[in-house]
Formats: structure tokens, sequence, C-alpha cells
């Protein structure tokens, strides 16, 4: 396997299209801002002082690079395949999402605005951009479903903490499709004024190409320490996909090279046979949401259907459209995880590692453990563990019934102790 | 268009009276279909001179709490492109005002852009208003537009500098829209300053009428609307009389003939 050479494919073109997938479907009240987010964009690219202020954030601030883990426990689950942890839950905030929120608060400050707006889902691309407005000195407004309002209740109270308006969306399916929605009808009022920090790698030109650049970090270090490490390149890269900005930053630096599998688990919710699941990937098919072409879960009319996942993160039914065209070309395949396969996948890394990773990123965890029997004990597996689980305690706490009862004698022993197939294999 | 379009003879009507055109807006299915079939008559009956059918859609971004009831109220009652292009249907063969259909991007382009537009000219659609297409994305839409007769309505706003007012002016057809203000649709209790602004700008890159939306619900607004552009569109203000209604039908439709009525008297004020 060759590992220099090492040129990864240019895409987007001018028009932002990856292929077929991609473009700029805005009104016109936002085709100036748009246009200005990607000179301003052209133009930190091009500057030195730029790139030295963002790595000087991510090194000290940030803390990267972020650690490569090798779980030797967890493989043993895996068929013994070795699995190592590209380690973005260990990032300042709990997750990948501000390595693209500090590029994207510096670009801010270049464009001499003054206010941020961004949607959030699990909430933790909220909290990174709270952190970076505290830390810019910048007004922050935070649209979020209402249903990830409570689900993910932890963060609201993080944002608010940091000084962030949290404004609870209650339109639609309430979940991050509709805090998109909000966030776009905020900015169209507001343009002057507001940069619309957007969390993934979705909506119109160039924040598809602009937020996998700012990630593309995750990649770049993981294939060097997967190197360094093993001495040689993984077999496969397994990522979660909600809009696809983790799993793009990971992928990136691999697309070129070919023996390496790129697999992006998107979440199946209650089983992709049933109605409530967001694999738009599997399920769904090309459409134009918030501002690109992508594949989308859509109905025959072309009205959007609402997803469904355990993982706030991953409940969207839209994605990347870089995404769209890495399942096209088949450089990338695209795997459902259900929320059972992931929460147990949650658990299992938590009993065997201590690491309790965040849902969105369980789902990637179960997708290596199927890849790992699939492949073997010779397989070497890279995934990225995009955040933490602190965040999802309350619905785990909930799934696996891991809180006593209020008036419960508190010394008792819980007589709901959890057990898992970990617990099992491990002879515990 | 070798043969003026409808469109644009309604508005060249307004212009020989000396005067801005009313044009108002209602979503299809609103508050059922053959509710909303009655309700944009009542447009024409209280006097619009064209009016704009709107296909309600899963995610109205580019519309504020009104229009996102209504379109939800539409979507719960099961309504489909068919039943949308049914209203057009119902609408154009009992009026001799121009039926326009303002749509988001992907309903039309799920559907088939070609199928589309051959749909709405066959149902006595006179074209479309797509606020999420720009330019760019718009020649697969606006080659069968054509090809079907059918004019694309572009819109304008106030933060578009003067080459991209030109470069959109240049391919829209039947008028332009412009937009008062920067924002989503919804009604407000002043008309942008920037309004007039734009109109001025607009019309600086085209021959086309230059009509003006967002946030217009009053006939003092109209009026002063008139003064300045070629026409005045209203579409949250006649929702809302609808929403008042509270389904009551003909107290819906009574009110939306009401308003529209006072609007095309404030089209005319001198
Ligand atoms: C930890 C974590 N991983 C993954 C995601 C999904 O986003 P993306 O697919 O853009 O990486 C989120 C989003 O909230 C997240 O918080």
């Amino acid at each position: 396997m060759s590992t220099d050479h090492h040129t990864p494919p240019q895409v987007p073109d001018a028009r932002g299209y990856f292929g077929r997938f991609g473009g700029r479907f805005i009104p016109e009240a936002l085709v100036a801002a748009v246009e200005q987010v990607a000179d301003e964009y052209e133009k930190a690219k091009a500057d030195p002082a730029f790139a030295a202020e963002l790595d000087g954030l991510l090194k000290d601030y940030t803390g990267r690079p972020s650690a490569l883990t090798d779980v030797r426990r967890f493989s043993e689950l895996a068929g013994g395949a070795r699995v190592l942890l590209k380690r973005e839950d260990l990032n300042h905030t709990g997750s990948h999402k501000i390595n693209n929120v500090l590029g994207q608060a510096l670009l801010t400050r270049r464009m001499g605005k003054t206010r941020v707006i961004a949607e959030t889902g699990a909430g933790q691309h909220g909290v990174a951009t709270a952190t970076a407005c505290a830390l810019f000195g910048l007004d922050c407004t935070i649209y979020m479903g209402e249903v990830d309002t409570q689900r993910q209740a932890l963060n609201v109270a993080r944002m608010r903490m940091l000084g962030a308006e949290v404004i609870a969306v209650k339109s639609g399916s309430r979940t991050l499709k509709d805090a998109i929605n909000e966030a776009f009808r905020d900015w169209v009022a507001n343009v002057d004024s507001t940069h619309y920090l957007f969390g993934t790698v979705a909506g119109p030109h160039p924040f598809p190409m602009m937020v996998r650049d700012f990630h593309r970090v995750i990649g770049i270090e993981a294939r060097a320490q997967v190197l360094d490490r093993v001495g040689r390149l993984p077999d496969a890269v397994v990522a979660c996909v909600g809009g696809g900005s983790n799993a793009m930053g990971i992928f990136h630096e691999f697309i070129p090279d070919s023996g390496v599998r790129l697999i992006g688990c998107e979440a199946a919710g209650e089983g992709v046979d049933t109605p409530r699941h967001a694999a738009t990937l599997t399920k769904g098919s090309p459409g134009v949401l918030h501002g690109a072409r992508s594949y989308m879960l859509q109905d025959e009319d072309g009205q959007t259907i609402e997803s469904h996942s355990i993982s706030a993160g991953l409940d969207y039914p839209g994605i990347g459209p870089e995404h769209s065209w890495l399942k096209d070309t088949g450089r990338a395949e695209y795997r459902p995880v259900t929320d059972d396969q992931a929460m147990q996948a949650l658990l299992q890394l938590s009993r065997t590692e201590g690491i309790i990773p965040a849902i969105e990123s369980a789902h990637a965890l179960a997708g290596a453990l199927e890849l790992g029997r699939e492949l073997g004990p010779d397989a070497v597996i890279l995934v990225n563990l995009s955040g933490r689980g602190d965040k999802d305690m309350h619905t785990a706490a909930e799934y696996f019934g891991l809180l006593d009862d209020p008036g419960r004698d508190p010394g008792a022993p819980s007589d709901r102790a959890i057990t898992t197939d970990a617990d099992e294999k491990l002879g515990k | 268009m070798s043969t003026e379009s409808k469109l644009s003879a309604a508005l060249a009507a307004a212009r020989a009276e000396n005067r801005a055109a009313l044009i108002g807006y209602l979503p299809a299915g609103f508050p059922s279909v053959d509710g909303g079939i009655k309700a944009v008559r009542a447009l024409v009956e209280g006097g619009c001179d064209a009016v704009e059918i709107g296909l309600p859609h899963s995610d109205p971004v580019l519309d504020g709490p009104t229009i996102q009831t209504a379109d939800d109220i539409a979507l719960r009652g099961g309504i489909r492109i068919a039943d949308v292009l049914r209203t057009v249907r119902e609408v154009a063969s009992a009026v001799d005002a121009p039926v326009l259909v303002m749509t988001y991007w992907n309903p039309v382009d799920h559907y088939g852009t070609e199928r589309f537009a051959a749909d709405l000219a066959a149902a006595g659609g006179a074209g479309c208003i797509l606020p999420d297409l720009p330019v760019e994305e718009s020649e697969e839409w606006r080659t069968a537009a054509a090809k079907h007769g059918l004019d694309t309505v572009f819109v304008v706003a106030p933060s578009n500098r003067d080459e991209r007012l030109a470069r959109i002016t240049a391919v829209g057809s039947g008028f332009v829209y412009a937009a008062a203000v920067m924002g989503v649709t919804g009604t407000r209790t002043q008309v942008g300053h920037q309004a007039e602004d734009l109109v001025k700008r607009t019309r600086a890159t085209t021959d086309l009428p230059v009509c003006v939306g967002l946030g217009v619900s009053t006939p003092d607004q109209a009026a002063e609307v008139a003064a300045f552009a070629d026409g005045v569109i209203v579409g949250s203000a006649f929702v809302q009389r609808l929403l008042d209604a509270a389904g009551d039908e003909e107290a819906g439709l009574a009110a939306v003939r009401a308003l529209a009525s006072e609007l095309a008297a404030g089209v005319r004020r001198r």
C-alpha cells in the first residue's frame, strides 16, 4: 500500500458541486452573505496568519493533536480485529465540533460580524459555538429543536452558562432539521451583523467544503498516528454520519488510499424497515434540502420525511453532498446502525475500556464491532470517536435503567443491574 | 415570449389605468383543498389582478409563523401536488386573473421539472415563483417553463448589488418580485425603507414591472408601495384572516374578499 504522493481529490468545483451533488440553493437575500463567507474563506486560506492563529488555538485551547487509543479489550468483541480510536472526545468541549467552530469564529471576526447563530442537535455544536463566542466576545444565539433541548438538557445548561441564548424550536419535528430552518430564518433577517456558523458538511456552498477543511485535521493526524503506531495504513476507517462532518474530517485524508475502506454509520433508529430511522443514504433519494442537492428522506411529493434516532446528533433527514458523491462513486460505504446496536456498543466500550462515548459515536463503534467480525483478527480498524457521552447520561440512564427510583433507599443495591454480552464474553 | 403572456397583460392593464397591480397569495389546501379554491377565488372577487398559489412545504424556510401554520394545516390535511394543480385548474377556469404557483424548489425537482411545467401549463397556470432557486441553478427550469409558455418570476432582495440585479432580471419574465425587507414572510408594521431604493435600482436594469412583497398588509401600506412600484403583493395578511375565522368558512371568505377590496382601493389611491 502506497503511503506517499498524497493528493486528495479536488472537489467541489467552483459552483460547489461534488459530481451531481451540492450547489447553492438559497434565497437571493442570502446570496451576498454566502458569497462573502466564500470570499473570506479563500482569503483566509491564503493568509499564513490565519493558519497560524487557528493552529495555535487547536493546540493550546482545544488540546490537539488528539490521542489515538488502542482498545484491546474492546477489540476482543470485534472478532479480535485491532481497533484504534481517534479521540475527538478529548477535545475541549467534548467533541470534534470545536475544530470547525474555531475556524469559522476566526472567519466571523475577519468579516467584522459581531453576532453568531448556529443550529444544534446533540448540543455539542451549540456548546462549541457558545464557547468560541465567549472566547471571542461575540453575541451568540443557538437554535435547538424542543425535543433535543429535553434529551440533551445538560448541554442547554452549558450553552447558557457560556452566555448564549438558546431558543427551543417548536415547529415540525422539533429536532435538528427544524433548528436549521429557524436559523436560516434568523440569518435572512439579520445577515448584516450575523454569521451563520453552520455545524456540519451540509448547507449551501462553501459550507460543505469549508467545514470539511476545518475537520481535515482529524484524518491528517490519525493517518500519521496509525502509520507510526501500526506501521501500515488501517484496513478501514469508520465514523458515524449525521450531517457528516466528523466522517468527512477523518475520511478525507484517506480518500487517495484506495486500499482503505471508508465506512459511514448512519442512524437506523428502530430499523430501516420501519418508518422510524435517519438512514438517509440507505433509504433516501437525491433532493434539495437546506441549500444543497444531496440524498435526503422525502416522500413522493418532495416533502421531507421526519427522521428518528435515539441520538439527537444523527437525527437528521439530510446528509452532506460529499457523502452522497462518495456513495455514488463507491469510494465510501454507508451502513445503518440501530438504536439498540448503538446503545449496546456504548455500554460495551464503557465496560471494557472506561471510555463513555457519545451515542452518535457509539454508532461508529457498533459498525466497527460488526466489521471486525467480518474482517477477522488481522484487520486494523480506525474509528472516529467523535464525542464523549456525558451529555447522554440522561438517555442512557433511561435506556438501561441506571438510576434508582426517587424515594428509594439510596443505599439499597440496584435491582436493574445490567449485564452485556461484553460482560459474558469477558468472563465477568 | 413572442406573444404577451397572460401575466404581462394583467400587469399592463393595471399600468394602463395608471395604478399598481394587486397580487394576492394563499397556500393551496388551506384550510382545505376546496376551501382553498374558494379562498383564492375570493382574492380575485375582492379585486386582485393576479394570484399566487403556494405549494405547501414541509420546510418553509422563507416563511414566518403565519404561513408556516397554514402550510402545516394543509400538509396535515394531506395536500398533494395533484391537489395544488387542481386548485390552479379550478381557479384559472373560473377567473380571468393569471394564476401563479409559488413553491420551494424541491417539490418541483422531485416531481420532475419538465413534468411540472407541462402539468402547470395544462392546468392553466401562468408561471412560477421559486424563491430558493437562484439564477445559477435555474436553467433547466427556465427551459421547461419557456417551452410551456410559463413565466418565471425571480425574487430580488435589498442585499442584491446592481450587477446581480441585472443578471437576475435579464432571465426573469412576467414581473420582478422585490422583497421589501430582509426577512421571512409575515405582516409588519412598516414597509421597509429599503423597498423604494430596491425598486429604483431594479428598474434601472429592466423594463419588467417591479412588484413589492413581504410585510405589506394594510390598505395604507398598499397605497404607500403603489406610489413607487408596479405592483403590491400581499400574502400573510390574507392567511391571517382565514386563521382568525377559525373554521367558519363563510366568515373567512368574506374577510378575504373584504381585505382584497380594501387593498384594491389602496393601490388606486392618489
Ligand atoms: C459527538 C457527535 N458526533 C457526531 C455528530 C454528528 O454530526 P456530524 O455527522 O456532522 O459529525 C454530532 C452532532 O451533534 C456529535 O455531537
